[in-house]
């Protein structure tokens, strides 16, 4: 198994979500993507679902700098330290942890520490995880500043493309949407429209 | 291989189980009358579906239909928000309690637990349930939409009195002549057929015009063919064993008040010929049509307190009955004998009609030859009861046109509804077809042990075959979708549950084949005897 790509640093912590610093600028994992942290005695699995770009300092707004310049990759050349003073940060939502060999699709006891690395899952780790819908519960009912039927359909989205029939993948976790949405067919219908290929 | 269909969702011993279907199933591939089986969590529930309908999770869906147009969503909602619903019900235990590992099939007293799965019933399953052909069980068709055999029972069968009904053109006479075929080789009883319409002894024919060979070309040893009209038996080349003739003295008075519709008789007529017997004995019918119009017949009928009119009404009826060529004062030979003597052989009596096929022959000489033969039947059987020897040979009586001798007014009557009652104990049970069983007395057909149905449309002939059934309703469903030919519902004391099924096939090479091979054991037998 190839070593499993670093993304970050987790610089926030709580039982239900984390928020994590990237190494590099603009290396942000995508939207809906599977990560992990924590070492290999206990995995956390989070779902990004939010990503920023700011200013290092909170009280210090960026300023315009292209007035001159004639593509936006000179304004980085010409100003090598930006990529010092911005930072991109991503937030993850924790839907299940794995202990030992186990996997298990609900929170974990304790939440992730500081500091802890954090790795983009390996295909084969997603399909491993895709074999349960239970996570789609959680992202449902977590009360997060994007709609829940955008980052559900995203999770859907990233996870399908590990998989060897993404279509295959789709219908069934469609299949478990129609089940937990029976009640709410606008958002199953929202969701639908978002999955299909 | 077990096919999932869905769980059980819903319901009640009485009114049948909901069953959820899988997305896997197609609800376009259920059809009403397949068996299915339960498996509950201690208990194996045989059943069959008796309806098919659609379900939703949400009402709002039907309100704004999804976009079905994308294959996709499609597919994501069958099964889950849309779904379909089988409603099962459940007749026997087939397994999982002592008592129906041991004794077979069993009927239910409760109903499987939720979310039992359920399965398309096996092979093994209906098999389990209608039995293999072996020595007893008789190959009699196919369950609808299905590759198993359905087997009847024949030993059981043959205990009864048992019921052939349905619409003209139906398949009745198929379906008697695979019985009749069926009992001749597996059951211990011996037939004897009032063959009105010359179908079952010799060749019949088919509704497309071809040939159907009789029970007498297929069994040679063991039918023996009886006529009422030689001449017409020998047009159309059967080789009878014996001409029936009747004589005068041999019909009764009861006789004549069963035909009292068909001649035309008044109730005092009728009256009159019991004073008659009374008066003459034996001999009263030659006695009645000598008299001539004189003093002496006048004062005859004073002391009978017999009205002129009465007189004359009576003796234009006996006249018909007269007119009959097979009706002869003295006949030289004794055909109830006959008959008793074949069929202590163990062979079956193809009694035809020929040319004689008006009710009013076949009333007289069915009633009259069966009343006489139970008779003898009646003597041995008590007769063997007494000394405890061995009983005479079970017999089978069939009756077309059942109707006229069952309905309530003659029921009372007629030899046969005493035997449609008294049934087994003396050996002799009743095969009736008829295609009006709402003209039966009730009486009867409640005593009837298996019945067999093709295609009825008329309400009461429905209900008064139906009356008495558990699960009539769902029966009626099945019942009016027959198709109206080659398929029949059988439901009674000799299967274990009611089934619609396609009879065997009858009238081709390879079927009569089919037929005389599984008889070879018998011939076998027939064979090793001769050595013996």
């Amino acid at each position: 198994m190839p070593e499993a790509e670093r993304v970050g640093e987790v610089i926030e912590a709580s039982t239900t979500a984390l928020t994590a610093q990237c190494y590099e600028l603009y290396e942000i994992p995508p939207l809906g993507s599977l990560v992990k942290t924590g070492d290999s005695s206990a995995e956390l699995y989070a779902i990004v679902y939010n990503a920023a770009t700011t200013s290092l300092e909170p009280g210090r707004r960026p300023i315009a700098r292209g007035k001159d310049e004639t593509s936006e990759e000179a304004i980085y050349r010409s100003s090598p330290q930006l990529t010092k003073l911005l930072r991109s940060e991503f937030g993850a939502v924790v839907v299940g942890h794995k202990e030992g060999d186990r996997l298990y699709h609900h929170l974990p006891p304790q939440p992730a520490r500081i500091h802890s690395f954090v790795y983009q899952c390996s295909p084969q780790e997603v399909r491993e995880f895709g074999k349960s819908f239970d996570f789609l519960n959680i992202l449902l009912n977590a009360s997060l500043p994007v709609p829940a039927e955008e980052l559900v359909s995203a999770a859907l989205r990233q996870m399908s493309r590990a998989h060897k029939d993404p279509r295959a993948f789709l219908v069934a976790a469609g299949k478990e949407l129609a089940i937990l949405l029976s009640g709410n067919l606008n958002q199953l219908k929202a969701i639908l429209g978002r999955i299909k290929q | 291989m077990s096919e999932r269909l869905g769980i059980v969702v819903s319901g009640s011993l009485g009114k049948g189980m909901e069953v959820k279907l899988d997305s896997s199933a197609s609800i376009e591939d259920m059809a009403v009358g397949r068996f299915v089986t339960i498996e509950g969590a201690k208990r194996r529930f045989f059943g069959m579906i008796s309806e098919v309908s659609l379900g939703m999770t949400d009402q709002r869906l039907a309100l704004t239909p999804p976009d079905i147009a994308d294959p996709f969503i499609a597919e994501v909602l069958a099964g889950t928000s849309t779904f379909g619903t089988l409603h099962v019900s459940p007749t026997l235990v087939i397994g999982g309690d002592a008592e129906s590992l041991l004794e077979g099939p069993q009927p239910v007293k409760t109903v499987p637990s939720h979310f039992s799965v359920v399965n398309l019933a096996s092979e093994r399953d209906v098999e389990l349930v209608f039995g293999s052909e072996d020595a007893k069980r008789f190959f009699i068709g196919n369950p609808l939409d299905m590759e198993t055999k359905l087997c009847l029972d024949l030993e059981e069968f043959v205990k009864r009195s048992n019921g052939i009904f349905g619409k003209s053109g139906t398949g009745k006479t198929f379906l008697t002549r695979i019985l009749l075929i069926g009992m001749l080789q597996k059951s211990q009883a011996v037939n004897l057929v009032f063959d009105m319409h010359n179908e079952y002894g010799w060749e019949g024919s088919s509704e497309k015009g071809t040939k159907v060979k009789g029970l007498k070309q297929l069994f040679p040893s063991r039918v023996a063919v009886f006529t009422l009209d030689e001449e017409n038996s020998r047009h159309r080349q059967v080789k009878t064993d014996f001409a029936v003739k009747i004589g005068y003295d041999e019909i009764e008075p009861a006789d004549i008040s069963l035909l009292r519709q068909t001649l035309n008789l008044t109730e005092q007529a009728t009256e009159a010929v019991y004073r008659l017997r009374q008066r003459f004995g034996k001999d009263w019918l030659s006695q009645t049509l000598e008299t001539r119009e004189s003093e002496e017949t006048r004062t005859l009928l004073d002391e009978l307190d017999i009205h002129e009119s009465t007189f004359q009404n009576l003796r234009r009826g006996l006249a018909t009955i007269q007119r009959l060529p097979f009706i002869e004062p003295k006949p030289p030979t004794n055909a109830v004998k006959a008959i008793l003597e074949h069929l202590d052989r163990g062979t079956n009596v193809v009694l035809e009609f020929g040319r004689y096929r008006d009710i009013t022959a076949y009333i007289l000489v069915a009633n009259m030859l069966s009343r006489r033969i139970y008779a003898q039947y009646q003597e041995r059987m008590e007769k063997a009861m007494a000394e405890d020897t061995t009983r005479p040979t079970p017999l089978v009586i069939t009756i077309e046109e059942a109707h006229k001798f069952l309905n309530p007014e003659v029921a009372s009557q007629t030899i046969f509804s005493t035997i449609a009652r008294e049934m087994r104990k003396y050996n002799v049970t009743l095969l009736v077809i008829d295609q009006r069983p709402s003209g039966i007395d009730s009486e009867v057909m409640s005593q009837m042990g298996t019945k067999i149905t093709c295609l009825l449309d008329n309400e009461r002939d429905i209900d008064s075959v139906l009356a008495g059934v558990s699960g009539r309703n769902e029966l009626k469903s099945v019942l009016a979708k027959l198709a109206a030919k080659r398929q029949a519902l059988v439901f009674g004391h000799a299967v274990p549950m009611p089934v619609a099924f396609q009879p065997r096939e009858y009238g081709s090479a390879e079927s009569y084949r089919g037929f005389s091979e599984r008889g070879k054991a018998g011939t076998k037998e027939d064979i090793e005897k001769l050595w013996e």
